[in-house]
């Protein structure tokens, strides 16, 4: 009874100084998808910061004479300390390499998702303002690009063009705007027939004006939600090229590249694919747990 | 309908027309085609020759006016690796593709479906979380890593199935799920949404209240109309999982399109990979194109809006 006389009184008060951001922040905080995700995420973006002081040896130095040593938990004569996670077949640490992959995959997928979210964004916020005309022409815009498969042409052209960082990241960017197209142009009409925005309208504001700074702060939700996806969308684009051979080129540690150059070791030594391969797909859990909780409490309408 | 027939043909048209402008354009990425063909010490009535040979040296426009018309009448080119016909090779390794996608559909829509269903049954449940927490989880698997795994463990430390090849069913169970399992939580997601929604329904009451059996409630009832979204769902994927074959194909050595798409990258046999982007994405504009005829000829407010 006094518990109960005790805990009454503070209740209405704190829901009642809660802003909307407060309840998002509270909301996200008891998410746990989102924790572990972002957390997940946290670590691995320190790592890939701090390589250069953390990992326990240069990446790119082979040591022909410590080549395959398995990892510390094998139970082998050849295991050492000094390689954690052991070393590849020209005898490189695969620790290192793992941390400086981290840096690889997580720049190609940032920059490749920048990339295909400004263009995205742009098409679709203007497919859904505008409608019409323009809505039909992007539409079509859209369709096109679904109809060419994205592995296949991101091959071609690569293998066209020749191979490197910074084309890998512009070819993939330049291919998987579809899905922020897709959102921000639904996302759009629905708040562009919101009163603000025709008050704005009333008040003479020029069109980009209303673009930018009425609508795009309106969806930028459902535009995190989406650049979190593509991004993990991206790294495992990345990882596959680079695993095909024409994405990042050797001798650069990328996590594709570590699979594709055990693959023809991993009868003998699994764990040549399995360290890089669990890296990989953390990372993409990672940012899609982050995403799918970004999405439950900042847009949950969006849930299918 | 006919108006919608009459709309959604022309734009597929359309599509298809851009498709192939845009794949054409690959040429001009290239820089000369004839140098790439002769070699850098080809003199220059070499390459003069090479020109007029592939019709190089005509204009742009001409050159995309003839490639199309030729693809259009089934002549996709001259591969300039095997000398031959494009259209040939690539009529040959279509059914192996075919029978690979088909059975990582297959694979797709049996897993996923009745998953979709009895998550949809006790909503937040525990099986309706697990299921979630494996779709979550599945999507994040990068395809080529979970083949590999599944190539370790059940080829070379079980043996149970063969490594790689192309020549019996056995030959396609590994490759179709590792290709199928990237759609099921999509599909997974979709049935179980569309169930929800149905179990609301007028319907399923006068059903339930009439005594029907639960299995023939949920699995004839409700299914037939949750699955509606679901069929044009998996018409897409199924384009999608053609165009994605590449990586797995090339993994298992399945002699089919995409492992003949990456021989022609490695052999910068430019004709023949044009023609398999053009071919694929053909398949995928067609695919859709029934897809939305489909929906169209189920829902009537499709047709109209």
């Amino acid at each position: 009874m006094s518990t109960l006389q005790n805990n009454a009184p503070t209740m209405p008060s704190e829901a009642l100084v809660r802003s909307p951001r407060q309840m998002m922040f509270q909301h996200a905080k008891t998410h746990r998808g989102l924790m572990l995700g972002g957390f997940v995420i946290a670590v691995i973006v320190l790592v890939a910061l701090l390589a250069p002081l953390i990992a326990p040896h240069d990446p790119y130095a082979q040591m022909l004479s410590r080549k395959l040593i398995p990892p510390v938990w094998f139970d082998s004569p050849k295991t050492t300390w000094d390689h954690v996670l052991g070393t590849d077949h020209l005898g490189r640490d695969y620790l290192s390499r793992l941390m400086y992959g981290a840096r690889i995959s997580l720049m190609i997928g940032f920059s490749a998702m920048l990339i295909s979210g400004v263009i995205g964004t742009i098409l679709g916020i203007c497919a859904g303002y505008f409608g019409g005309r323009v809505d039909m022409v992007i539409n079509f815009i859209i369709t096109t690009r679904l109809s060419m498969p994205v592995v296949l042409v991101a091959l071609a052209v690569i293998s066209i063009v020749g191979s490197s960082l910074t084309v890998v990241i512009w070819v993939i960017g330049l291919l998987i705007w579809d899905r922020f197209a897709v959102v921000v142009r639904s996302a759009t009409q629905q708040v562009r027939g919101l009163d603000f925005v025709a008050s704005a309208q009333a008040l003479g504001s020029s069109t980009p004006r209303i673009l930018f700074s009425d609508v795009l702060p309106n969806i930028s939700n459902h535009i995190i939600v989406i650049a979190t996806l593509e991004m993990a969308h991206a790294i495992l684009l990345e990882a596959a090229l680079s695993f095909l051979g024409l994405g990042v080129q050797p001798p650069t540690p990328s996590w594709g590249l570590m699979i594709s150059d055990a693959k023809g070791l991993m009868f003998f030594d699994g764990w040549l694919i399995a360290v890089p391969g669990t890296a990989l797909f953390m990372l993409v859990l990672a940012i899609n747990l982050l995403g799918d909780g970004l999405r439950d409490v900042t847009a949950p309408e969006d849930r299918s | 309908m006919l108006a919608f027939l009459l709309r959604r043909i022309s734009t597929a048209l359309l599509v298809a027309l851009t498709v192939s402008s845009l794949t054409f354009s690959l040429n001009f990425l290239s820089g000369d085609p004839a140098i790439a063909l002769a070699g850098e010490s080809a003199t220059q009535e070499d390459l003069q020759t090479i020109r007029e040979a592939y019709g190089y040296d005509k204009p742009i426009p001409v050159q995309y006016f003839n490639w199309l018309t030729g693809a259009l009448q089934g002549d996709l080119g001259q591969s300039h690796y095997l000398n031959q016909p494009v259209a040939d090779e690539i009529f040959q390794r279509l059914p192996t593709t075919m029978t690979l996608g088909l059975s990582a559909l297959v694979f797709a829509l049996v897993l996923s479906i009745p998953l979709g269903v009895l998550a949809a049954i006790r909503p937040n449940s525990l099986f309706d979380r697990f299921a979630l927490t494996v779709a979550v989880v599945g999507q994040a698997m990068p395809s080529f890593w979970f083949a590999l795994t599944m190539m370790l463990w059940f080829a070379i430390n079980w043996r149970i199935l063969p490594v790689s090849g192309s020549n019996t069913w056995l030959h396609f169970v590994m490759p179709s799920i590792a290709l199928g399992y990237y759609i099921t939580p999509g599909v997974m997601r979709l049935t179980r949404a569309g169930m929800l929604e149905v179990l609301r329904s007028d319907y399923i009451r006068t059903a339930r209240a009439k005594g029907v059996s639960r299995f023939s409630l949920m699995f004839k009832h409700a299914l037939r109309n949750a699955i509606i979204p679901v069929v044009s769902l998996a018409a897409v994927q199924f384009g999608f999982m053609l165009g994605g074959s590449i990586v797995i194909e090339t993994i298992f050595a399945i002699n089919g399109l995409g492992f003949l798409a990456w021989e022609s990258i490695q052999r910068a046999d430019l004709p023949m990979m044009q023609a398999i982007v053009l071919v694929l994405s053909f398949f995928y504009i067609a695919l859709t194109f029934l897809a939305d005829v489909l929906n169209a000829w189920l829902d009537p407010r499709i047709r109209i809006g």
